[in-house]
Formats: structure tokens, sequence, C-alpha cells
């Protein structure tokens, strides 16, 4: 069976990047792509009621949103290279939800771009990439 | 999934007389304690209220109402035993005791459920217990938590404060039952959107109980209720006080707001209109984020306060043990002391309204017992930690013994306690008590928007002629002195515990089913912890 990389995207340059490299390596190794964006989503933030109200629609919308304007594009990267691949959107912490998503899967390598967060997020608590680094179980490959 | 379950639990032969048993005692003990223990003879006032020759049919009305609602013996000075806190405090109890103080074996749990630990990680991005427990104590904690509690203490005496957090103890297992039905009885809409809350777990848990007529008049007697109360309550009565805050900040009585207080009702009326007809969900967005800071900073002070007078506390602790049994300190002696702590714990958690059960029935959970366990949480953290805290600055600054304190109001009061150690305290309490006020305002708009939606079918119309009232009765909230709408409207929550509470005895073996399954099935292993991995 093929083994499986994934590839944490979200909007932006840096993702093509690494989604472009991820599909030339996955030709070369026989790998197959898990395609993966994270929703910045805590369940600890404060909601209004009506906005509790909505959520399960809202939820659905963000999904979809990001199929078709983060996932697609990537997607047909990895189609046009002719390798197999899997998408997935969810809501968390990206770089936890990244890790659980590699662990559930059989993940043997972790692929993202070197941009992530911005600004002041970034400069207190790190990026993605660099949580990912310290905390991912398999290799975790930073495209910059 | 759920309509199965609703008949699961066939009411066996002879609950009901246990059940009646129950409360009998139970009223029947209050009654004994309280008249028992009387220090002073109680005197029942002539229920029928005085009129000026010249006053309004409004004000009649109102005030027939008022009396009505909060009719009650006198117990000596300015303390009167509310029939509708008896009414309130004895479904506590009678809750507390049907479900085995589950407030007690519940607390774990949940926390646990708070924590996320029983959430299944492919539910991330709906709404989360925490969101669903943090809205609800956000449309609560309010002026009641601040200058209520003062106001109890300069009338019930520190005493006051240890039967504030009886009822506070107690009122955890009332709003478990019903939030947990607002849950189990909500819609979902084919929209994806959700509406819950005391009007449909009335109509359709007795409905199901074979009572639909009854239901049906209970639920539209809620949602009145509601509307009212969110009219006035939640709504005129906090743009009443949160505009006195902002005059004694702000030149005072004499100042320009002073003079024309209607400027600032206009403000709020603006806020309150943006969010709710205009839609700008940033001005609520950054108060939800505000809320809780300023919850965080409030409690903080009153540490520091407390830690100050570090030397005090067992004296303080003296107090309110002494004051709780032997009426020290307190208008009408020991009954004087319960009846004010109880009054204020039913006042501020709201247990037995129903209003939070509107709030918590968003959830995404497939369990509604889970929704029943965290609303537990809402009386401890509103009743059993704020309303304490206020409670012991209080006492221990000795802010509660000075003689004008029916005059200084409860903001007043409890800003000079917190003034004796932080100088600068009262501007951010006014800043506080303004943004509790707010977010107050918000989220009873909503509940009266979905009392409005369920009388009138989701008609649009008819929503935004509320928004409409609503917003008018914000202004008028700011003109000051509104005495007789302030008490019609706090009759107006407070009888949304009549149908509520009614509905509550008669789904009581409904609740107790669905929490005893659901702990059944804990305990089996069939309901599981997921493993979550940060």
């Amino acid at each position: 069976m093929a083994q499986t990389v994934l590839v944490g995207v979200d909007h932006g340059d840096a993702s093509t990047r690494a989604v472009e490299f991820a599909t030339d390596r996955a030709q070369r190794n026989g790998w197959e792509i898990l395609l993966v964006h994270v929703i910045n989503w805590s369940p600890y933030s404060m909601n209004t009621p009506s906005e509790n109200e909505e959520r399960h629609r809202q939820r659905q919308r963000e999904i979809d949103h990001a199929m078709e304007h983060v996932i697609a594009p990537m997607r047909a990267i990895v189609e046009h290279g002719g390798v197999p691949v899997r998408t997935e959107v969810r809501h968390g912490k990206p770089s936890d939800t990244l890790i659980d998503l590699a662990e559930d899967n059989d993940v043997v390598h972790i692929i993202v771009g070197r941009l992530g967060d911005s600004g002041l997020r970034e400069a207190i608590f790190g990026s993605v990439a660099s949580r990912l680094v310290q905390h991912a179980n398999v290799p975790v490959t930073v495209v910059p | 999934m759920e309509q199965s379950m609703r008949h699961r639990q066939a009411p066996p032969a002879g609950s009901a007389k246990v059940r009646l048993a129950v409360i009998g005692a139970v009223i029947l003990g209050f009654f004994v304690a309280l008249f028992v223990g009387a220090p002073k003879p109680i005197t029942w006032p002539n229920p029928t209220p005085q009129f000026e020759a010249d006053a309004s049919a409004f004000d009649r009305v109102s005030g027939w109402i008022t009396s009505l609602v909060f009719y009650g013996p006198n117990a000596g000075g300015e303390v009167d035993i509310r029939l509708i806190v008896l009414w309130l405090v004895t479904a506590a109890i009678f809750f507390t005791i049907w479900l085995g103080f589950l407030n007690v074996r519940g607390f774990k749990h949940a926390i646990d459920l708070v924590r996320g630990k029983y959430s299944d990680p492919d539910d991330a991005g709906e709404v989360s217990h925490f969101q669903a427990l943090a809205t609800a104590v956000s449309g609560t904690v309010g002026l009641g938590n601040i200058a209520g509690v003062a106001i109890a203490i300069s009338i019930g005496g520190p005493g006051a404060t240890f039967w504030m957090i009886v009822a506070g103890l107690l009122g955890m297992s009332l709003k478990a039952a019903e939030c947990m039905l607002g849950v189990k009885y909500r819609q979902e809409h084919a929209d994806g959107t959700v509406s819950g809350g005391p009007m449909y777990y009335l109509r359709d848990g007795l409905r199901d109980l074979g009572r639909p007529g009854l239901g049906k008049v209970l639920a539209v007697i809620f949602a009145i209720c509601m509307i009212g109360g969110a009219v006035g309550g939640g709504n005129m009565f906090q743009s009443n006080q949160a505009t006195a805050q902002i005059v004694s900040q702000v030149g005072g009585e004499d100042g320009f707001l002073g003079n024309n207080p209607w400027v600032i009702g206009l403000f709020f009326a603006v806020a309150v209109g943006a969010v709710i007809i205009g839609g700008i969900k940033s001005i609520a967005k950054v108060t939800e984020k505000v809320v809780p800071f300023m919850a965080v900073l409030y409690l903080t002070a009153a540490l520091i306060v407390l830690l100050v007078n570090f030397s005090d506390i067992p004296a303080a602790f003296g107090a309110i043990i002494d004051g709780a049994f032997t009426g020290e300190g307190a208008t009408g002696g020991i009954i004087g002391a319960l009846i004010v702590g109880f009054q204020r714990a039913a006042f501020s958690n709201e247990a037995g309204l129903g209003s939070a059960s509107v709030a918590h029935s968003a959830v995404r959970t497939k369990e509604p017992a889970t929704e029943g366990f965290v609303a537990l949480l809402e009386p401890f953290i509103d009743t059993v930690v704020i309303c304490t805290m206020t409670a012991l600055t209080i006492i221990i600054t000795q802010a509660y013994l000075n003689p004008d304190a029916a005059e200084l109001g409860g903001v007043a009061l409890t800003s000079s306690a917190f003034e004796t150690v932080l100088p600068w305290f009262p501007a951010v309490l006014a800043i506080a008590v303004v943004l509790f006020a707010f977010s107050t305002m918000l989220s009873w708009s909503y509940y009266g928007m979905k009392a409005t939606g369920y009388l009138f079918g989701d008609n649009v119309l008819a929503e935004n002629v509320f928004k409409g009232i609503f917003l008018f009765f914000t202004l008028l909230g700011s003109i000051a002195s509104l005495g007789s709408v302030i008490n019609f409207s706090d009759s107006m929550i407070f009888l949304m515990s009549l149908p509520n509470v009614i509905g509550l005895y008669l789904l009581a073996n409904v609740i107790r089913g669905e929490f005893t399954h659901y702990q059944d099935r804990l305990k089996s292993g069939e309901i599981k912890e997921f493993a979550h991995r940060h």
C-alpha cells in the first residue's frame, strides 16, 4: 500500500509551493497525498446566543468555502501531477489538528509551507510550522 | 432517536404519590422552619395596592400584577417573604432531592464535559459545552451580582451570604433539569438552526404525557412572560442602571448627561439596534470578549481586597455563620437573613425561570443530559462564586454598615467597598456595570425574539416589531424613575417561573429518567471519554 504524506495548506503562495514540492516527491516515492486545511477554531471562544443558534449552518458554510477556495486549487496541482489525493477540512487549532490527523491516517511525513500565521499571533505563539516541528511524531518538512 | 427515548420511562404506579409527598414535605418543612424560628410576629399585609387618585391605568395594572407576583407576608422591617421566592426555592429543593443531589454527584462530570473530554472530535467547529455555558452565564451575570448583593447584605446582614450560597447550591439541580429539557425537546430546523427552551418542552413534553392542551397554554403563557421580562428586566432595567452609572461617573446629576439621560439611552438603543437589526456582529463579538475579561478583573479585584484584609477573613466568616443562625445584624433576624439570602440567589442565578434553557439548547450533543450537567455549573459560578465574592468584599470592608446604604444604592455600596483598597476601582466598576448591562440586553433581546418567534411562527414582521419595541424600551429605561414599569417588568421575569416550574414538576419523571439512563450508560462504559491528545 502506498505511504501517505500529509500536506497542510491554507491561502497563499507558501502553501502552493509546499503542494508542488510534495507532488514532486510523491511522484518519485510513490506516495499518496492527504491535503488538509484547518479552520482556526477554539471550543473555548465566546459567542452570542444567535451565533450559537446558527453555528451548525455556519460551520458547514466555512467547510464548503474552504473546500472550494483553498483545497480545490491545491487538489488540481496534485491531480495534475498524477498523484492520488484525499482531502480534509477540519476545525481546530491548526498544529494540533494536523498532528492528530497525521496519527489517525498513519502518515509518514508532514509537509507545510513556512508562512501560516501572521504578525502578532506568530510573534507570541510561534508559527504553525515551528509548533509542528516541535511536536509531530513524524518528520516535518517546511517549504520556504 | 430522541422520539423513541421519550417514552422509555413509563411512570411507575405510585411515583406520583411519592413525588407529591416529597413536594408536600419540602413545602411544609420550609414553612415550619420559617415560622417556628421567627423571632418576631409575622404580619400579613393587605394585598390590595394603594393608588393615588391620579394614578394612570398602567400604574394600576402594573401595581396589581406586581403586588400579586411579589405578594408575601412581612417578616419585619424591609423584609417581605415573597411567595415567588418560596416557589423557586421549593422547586430547587425538590429537584435537588428528586435527582439525588445531582449538584454534588454531577459536579466533576460537568467539569469534564466543559473541558471537552466527552466531545467527539468530529464535532469540532460546532457549539461546544463551554460555549453554551459561557453564553448562558453572560446573560445571567450582571447587576444582580454586584448591586443586588450589596443591598442584600445591607438588609440581611452578613448571615444572608450563607443562605444565598445554600440557595445557589440548591438552584444547580433545578437549572440542570430545565436545561436538559431544553436540549431534549429543541427544534432542529431544516436550515441547520436550532430553537429551544421552555416553550418547546412545555408544549411537546406535556403533549407526550397526554396533556397537549395544558402544554400549549403553559408554553404561550411562558412565551408572553419572557417577552415582558426581556423588554423590562432584561432591557429597560439594565439600561436604567447603566445610565445611572455613567451619570455618576461623568458629571453627576447636574452635568449634561445627568440632565439629559436620554442621550445615553439613545446610545444604547443605537448600539443594541446595530446588533439586532443591523446585524453588526462585531459589536456583539467585542462585548462577548470583553465581558469575561471584566468578570475576571472583578473577581481579581475582590481577591485583592480580601488579601489586603487577610487578617479579618476569619472574623468575616464568623459574622456570616453567626448571622445565618442567630440573625445578628439582619433586619428581621434569622428569617430576614434567610429570606434576603434566598431571594438574592433566586433573582441572580435565574434557576427556575427557564431563560437559560433557551441559551443552552444550541449546544452540539446527542445527549440532552450532558447539557444538564453543564448547566448546573451556572448557579455555581453566578451565585456561589461571584455573588459570594461581592458579599465577602462588602462584609470584610464593613461597607454594609453604612447607614445610608439604602439611599446609596447597590453599585455605589459595592464601589465604596472596593474603594477602600483600590481607589481607582469605581471607574472600572462603572465600565464593568455598563458592559454587563449591555451583554444582558443582547442576551434578553435574543430570548425575547425566540419567544416572539414561537408565538408568531417565526414571522419576520412580528420579530421586527419586537425589535422595535425592545429598542424603544432601551431608550425609555434611561429616563429615570420608572418605578411602576420596572416593577412590572420584574414581575414578568418571575412570572416565567410559574408555567416553567409547573411544567418541570409534571415532567419530573422524564427528567429523572433521562439523567438516570445517561448515568447508567456512563457507568457501564457505553458512553466513553474521547482520547484527547493535547
